[in-house]
């Protein structure tokens, strides 16, 4: 069996699923919600990476680059913000994120 | 100037190179450099927004396609710029008393700035996401800047995440339009889908969704708002008065310009859901308001209440409707900026307060504030002759041309119920008793954008003109081409 465009999309696909659910079933801590939207991005990268072979056109894999640096500085941003969050409450744990209530 | 090759990207060019020198210029100057900073961004922004409205309205692309400046755009960059402007002079006093001036923070809002107007610039989808997340990676700093404060941090945090989730939509999004339209250009793709004229593939139909979601949480759309009360609530006061003009406005005109550039021809197809987010933006901004005690949080529901009533206009998707949009939003974040002022001056006892009962008796105690506040609760009920009123008048009229008589119908029953609690926090500012003064205010910045908002408000209706025509031009340029 070759492996053609449909396995790449399906695995893209059930990557994202697994970081959504990752970031609402989530109960433990932060760390964990920063890891599945690292693995929403990186299953959009497969995608855009499998569409740009498949349709023989370079500019997917272009965004694919622009996704990782991106990425990369919204990692740093967000665990800055982790890191200034622990200092004013000394946790991470995500059922503590609740001084304000909606 | 005409000659000169990147003259249509003169505004964001303003903007990246004060963005940087002023950087520069606070990281090596001695003493505290926050006030000149902070000046000199509002000059650079108000010079940036001079060099959008003198631009040529001719649509002109440059690099490669990927950036557009026409009439729609330059409407757009004026609004968002004068608007984070005004944000900035409503934020020095505040950040110096409450012992948080840096001068990162008017740099950060330069930036985000220049990120918001390569959005509404955006002809392609990479310089979409780009000019997003350098928008939203400045906001996301900004609602955290108070390291300090718990409630800051914490509000950053949950704005990041939830930012970071549909930064991730949009971008799942993109990749099905890239594949299955096989471009990322928005005149290619509108190329494409204007050959399928039976009906989109299944792909782009699902790739759409995915971007009206994910744009939905950058406009704060039910029923994508979680964020909103508590990031407007947690953040520092001028961070939720920037949060609720520019970004919205930004994001707003980015939905549309997605919606019927690239993905024009398939109508059929995005109006259901922008009918949808509509419909359940403007009940909860309605219902859920009515309970609130912090006026912070109230201002949150007040703003998802006013995104709805702007995707009415949207949902037409025609010429009216988009020209109702960006009147509506730009009336919005006049009034906005004016009832901010008012909640930035509520400091009691060298302590700022933010419920609706420390507003009682406002009217004996502080009477212009209380009429400006009272302008701006008014216009934003939609009760004429005030500017709000007329931006729900060119929504409304929009959806009912384009036969959307039962969405009109629950916009206006909706604006009824949201009337109440505007109308209470005029009752409780004239009728009920006084309790202890604001203190004296310090700085002008908030008075001198309460008095602007005021007027705007009060006397848009002799005037209307210039902004209705501007828009109207605005709203051709996207259809035009």
């Amino acid at each position: 069996m070759a492996i053609g465009l449909a396995h790449y999309l399906a695995v893209a696909a059930i990557l994202f699923t697994l970081g959504v659910v990752g970031i609402f079933l989530n109960r433990k801590n932060v760390i964990v919600i920063l890891m599945s939207i690292e693995l929403m991005l990186l299953a959009v990268n497969i995608n855009f990476v499998a569409f740009s072979t498949h349709l023989g056109d370079l500019v997917g894999q272009v965004f694919a680059l622009f996704v990782l640096t991106v990425a990369a500085a919204e990692a740093a941003i967000g665990l800055a913000i982790l890191v200034v969050y622990f200092r004013n409450r000394g946790t991470i744990e995500v059922d503590d994120i609740n001084m304000m209530k909606g | 100037m005409n000659d000169f090759l990147l003259a249509p990207l003169l505004p964001e060019l303003i903007l990246a190179a004060s963005g940087l020198t002023l950087l520069m210029v606070g990281a090596f100057s001695k003493g505290d450099p926050t006030r000149n900073v902070n000046f000199l961004a509002i000059a650079a922004l108000l010079v940036a927004a001079l060099a959008a409205a003198t631009q040529s309205p001719d649509r002109t692309t440059l690099m490669s396609g990927m950036f557009v400046a026409d009439a729609f755009s330059g409407f757009a960059k004026v609004v968002i710029f004068l608007a984070t402007a005004a944000a900035l002079v409503l934020s020095d006093d505040y950040n110096r008393r409450e012992g948080f001036a840096r001068f990162e923070y008017p740099v950060l809002t330069i930036f985000a700035a220049l990120g918001m107007s390569m959005m509404v610039s955006a002809n392609d989808l990479i310089s979409l996401y780009l000019g997003l997340e350098l928008q939203s990676l400045s906001l996301y700093v900004l609602a955290s800047i108070r390291r300090d404060s718990p409630r800051a941090t914490e509000a950053g945090l949950k704005y990041f995440v939830l930012g970071a989730l549909s930064s991730g939509m949009l971008l799942y999004g993109a990749s099905l339009i890239y594949g299955f339209s096989g471009a990322t250009n928005f005149e290619t793709i509108a190329g494409v889908m204007t050959d399928h004229s039976g009906g989109a593939p299944i792909g782009v139909v699902f790739g759409i969704v995915f971007v009206s979601a994910a744009l939905a949480f950058k406009v704060s759309a039910a029923p994508f708002h979680m964020w909103t009360p508590d990031v407007y609530e947690g953040a520092p006061t001028p961070v939720t008065a920037f949060f609720a003009a520019a970004p919205k406005l930004a994001a707003m005109a980015l939905l549309v310009r997605v919606l019927v550039e690239p993905l024009g021809s398939l109508v059929g197809d995005w109006r259901q859901i922008v009918v949808f987010v509509a419909i359940l933006s403007m009940l909860i901004g309605s219902f859920a308001a009515i309970a609130q005690t912090s006026i912070k949080r109230l201002m949150a529901y007040s703003s998802i209440g006013h995104v709805g009533y702007a995707l009415v206009g949207l949902a037409a998707g025609d010429e009216t409707g988009v020209r109702g949009v960006l009147v509506y939003m730009a009336i919005y974040v006049v009034m906005n900026l004016g009832a901010f002022a008012v909640i930035l001056s509520m400091k009691r006892d060298g302590k700022m307060v933010e419920t609706i009962g420390d507003l009682a008796g406002l009217a004996r105690t502080r009477p212009m504030l209380a009429g400006g506040l009272g302008i701006a609760m008014f216009s934003m009920a939609g009760i004429p002759p005030l500017a709000g009123f007329f931006g729900k008048l060119y929504v409304f009229l929009a959806a009912v041309s384009a036969g959307l008589y039962l969405l009109a119908v629950i916009g206006v029953l909706a604006s009824v119920v949201g009337a109440f609690y505007y109308l209470r926090i005029v009752k409780i500012m004239y009728f009920d008793e006084p309790v202890p003064a604001f203190d004296a205010a310090e700085g002008n910045g908030p008075a001198a954008v309460l008095a602007v908002s005021s007027v705007f408000t009060l006397l848009f209706f002799l005037l209307p003109g210039p902004l209705v025509a501007a828009a109207t031009t605005a709203a051709a340029s996207l259809f035009g081409g």
